[in-house]
């Protein structure tokens, strides 16, 4: 174990990863002399480099289209897009050429491609540098969608993202980088596709991912001091998404509060609400409630953007209500 | 004269004039029994782009190209892949979105791709395959391979800043990376003089420091020279751009009329037709008696003939088929809605 930062945990991944395996490159801007925007980069020219850490025009288009065609003549690229508000920039080259590739040409090739990026709210960063935009990739079919909200998930999710066969989005989460803690990083571990049970209580489930399972937390423990006891699920990654874990925890609590930092409006919130509710009817108590961003857009004031997401206080009012 | 009979691997036509020849009336006789195809409903819709006129283009092209040369085309890439050594039949069934297709069904005519051949695919969104040769370029000089990567796309493209982004990027990393515009004068019904002020494309690819040419589609061992002299300075790390100029001899695609341009125009366009030139050509050089031309047409319409057979006796895909794909093989497959309908209808707890 290490007490180790999640932006540690990322650069060691992909220091790792890179030493394993010389097909991997990162392509992107700034990842190179300057070390990545959040820093996660930094250093890894002088071990690497220019090679392997190429530093890009601010072209996010190209940047994703070249890391398709350099995934399909056997290269590894960690595409770098700074800030997953650009994603908008290159959505013809993620959704209609990497995720549809294997599909369109009958199965001949694969995009072995990552695209790492950070999102959310919590530095003041406005409109365009705030959102949470995974429901556009979770709804998009031949994308995996990763969310990691620990140093030790961000490291092995990271690795494993780099051994798929497919497209993976990686969307870290700008508030988490300089949280440190416990972690694990030797043990071979396998959190993909399995959700993380973070905590376990007998009133409530609330089902999350990134910073939110944090949040979650934080109301959980607030909610435990009068005498609530929530289990809280952390997703990991959203494609593929475990519903056996979420389900086996609902068929047994009833009462369940999807949390999500992103708009609420046909948010990923809203597909967990529709599925629990589908799988699990019978055993809900009450409907399934979700916390989610309001249906705004992110302000530069830090009082309305802490105000227009979810916040430990928001969560733990919501199932006080939900359970009385 | 080079065979152009379907092959696992790739056979540049010879840049020669009968080779070139060979592949131009190749393509031509495809396109027009992919209408054929049309007309009696056996084509899987109606996005078919024929490239009719253009045939120079893709013939000279890829007789500068070698065995482990990759590339990407636009939606009227028929043609090219042809000229690569593609299988007529296999693509008249991808077209017919059939099982025995390039894609089994899933592609289409604005799809296809081959990996054997180096086709990493064609593109329905225009200017959409022209980033990947920026990759597959860094992955050449990272793995050595030296092949060169070319990206195919047709005037249109011009208006698309991705195309921008990836020839700076070339240039920028001196890749081997080819960028080909055909240009056949028309972006759907939009004729380029209505999309640009500037129609000397080969400018805009300079002031970003590629390698620069035009060239008249009408002469097809031009385009053949110049695009060698553009394909080997690629490879030895200076990246370039070739328009060629044509003439898209029919509409859009099946259902346009092209209303939006004269007919005295389309008949002068007509006029310029890369393969009754070369032919007159072949002749008049006394390269090829008229007889021997005679066969070899008749050969091509006999070979042409037998891929729509091909295609209509080839099984649909499978429905299960559908499901296929989406992830790589061993990924679990995405769960059906009817299958998940099935699942959530029938719990029996109530």
């Amino acid at each position: 174990m290490v007490q180790i930062t999640y932006r540690d945990a990322l650069r060691q991944a992909l220091i790792d990863a890179m030493e394993a395996d010389e097909r991997v490159v990162v392509i992107g801007e700034e990842v190179g002399r300057y070390g990545g925007a959040y820093g996660v980069t930094k250093g890894l020219i002088d071990t690497f480099g220019g090679d392997r850490l190429i530093d890009t025009p601010i072209s996010e288009p190209a940047i994703i289209g070249a890391a398709v065609g350099a995934a399909m003549t056997g290269l590894r690229p960690v595409a770098e897009l700074m800030y997953v508000d650009f994603l908008g920039m290159t959505m013809d080259q993620l959704t209609n050429q990497a995720a549809k590739i294997r599909y369109m040409f009958g199965g001949q090739i694969g995009v072995p491609m990552v695209l790492r990026t950070q999102g959310g709210t919590g530095r003041s960063a406005g409109a365009q540098h705030s959102q949470s935009l995974e429901a556009w990739v979770m709804h998009m079919p031949g994308l995996r969608l990763v969310m990691p909200a620990t140093a030790e998930d961000a490291y092995h999710l990271l690795r494993h993202a780099l051994t798929m066969p497919d497209p993976v989005v990686f969307i870290e989460h700008k508030a988490l980088y300089t949280r440190k803690e416990e972690a694990d990083l030797t043990t071979a571990k396998r959190p993909w596709g399995k959700a993380a049970v973070r905590r376990e209580g007998q009133d409530v489930v609330i089902v999350t991912y990134s910073r939110q399972v944090h949040y979650a937390l934080e109301a959980a423990e607030a909610l435990a001091k009068d005498g609530i006891e929530a289990t809280v699920i952390d997703l990991r990654t959203l494609n593929p998404l475990d519903m056996e874990t979420v389900i086996e925890h609902v068929e047994k609590i009833g009462r369940v509060a999807v949390v999500s930092e992103g708009p609420m409006t046909a948010g990923v919130a809203a597909e967990l609400a529709a599925r629990i509710t589908e799988e699990c009817f019978d055993f809900l108590h009450d409907p399934v409630i979700r916390i989610a961003g309001e249906d705004i857009p992110i302000s530069v004031s830090q009082e309305l953007e802490a105000g227009s997401v979810p916040s430990p206080a928001l969560i733990g009012d919501a199932v006080r209500r939900l359970l009385s | 004269m080079t065979d152009t009979r379907p092959s696992a691997s790739p056979s540049a036509s010879n840049a020669d004039l009968l080779g070139l020849y060979r592949t131009m009336r190749r393509i031509r006789t495809f396109e027009e029994r992919v209408g054929e195809l049309f007309v009696r409903g056996l084509s899987a819709g109606s996005m078919l782009h024929l490239s009719i006129g253009e045939e120079s283009a893709a013939a000279g092209v890829a007789s500068a190209m070698r065995p482990e040369d990759t590339f990407t085309t636009h939606h009227r890439g028929h043609g090219i892949f042809l000229a690569r050594g593609a299988d007529p039949s296999r693509m008249m069934a991808e077209i017919a979105g059939k099982e025995t297709g390039y894609c089994a069904g899933k592609g289409g005519s604005m799809h296809i791709a081959d990996m054997a051949l180096g086709h990493l695919g064609a593109n329905a969104i225009v200017g959409g395959g022209i980033p990947a040769v920026v990759g597959a370029g860094l992955s050449a000089k990272r793995l050595k391979t030296g092949s060169v990567s070319l990206a195919f796309f047709g005037d249109g493209a011009m208006g698309q800043g991705i195309l921008y982004e990836s020839m700076n990027m070339a240039a920028l990393w001196e890749l081997p990376v080819l960028f080909v515009c055909i240009n056949n004068q028309y972006g759907m019904g939009t004729r380029v003089d209505q999309a640009t002020r500037n129609e000397a494309f080969d400018e805009r690819a300079r002031a970003f420091g590629l390698q620069g040419a035009m060239v008249d589609g009408n002469d097809v061992e031009a385009v053949a020279a110049t695009a060698k002299d553009l394909v080997d300075a690629a490879r030895a790390g200076k990246p370039g751009f070739l328009a060629i100029s044509c003439y898209r001899f029919f509409g859009h695609a099946r259902m346009d009329k092209s209303p939006y341009r004269a007919e005295e125009e389309e008949l002068a366009g007509r006029q310029r037709d890369p393969v009754k030139i070369a032919r007159a050509a072949l002749l008049e050089r006394g390269l090829a008696p008229g007889s021997a031309l005679d066969a070899l047409d008749t050969e091509i319409a006999a070979e042409m003939d037998a891929t729509i057979d091909f295609a209509a006796a080839s099984p649909a895909p499978p429905l299960a088929s559908m499901f296929r794909d989406v992830f790589a093989v061993g990924e679990p497959e995405p769960e059906p809605v009817r299958t998940r309908l099935d699942r959530v209808l029938s719990k029996e707890i109530r």
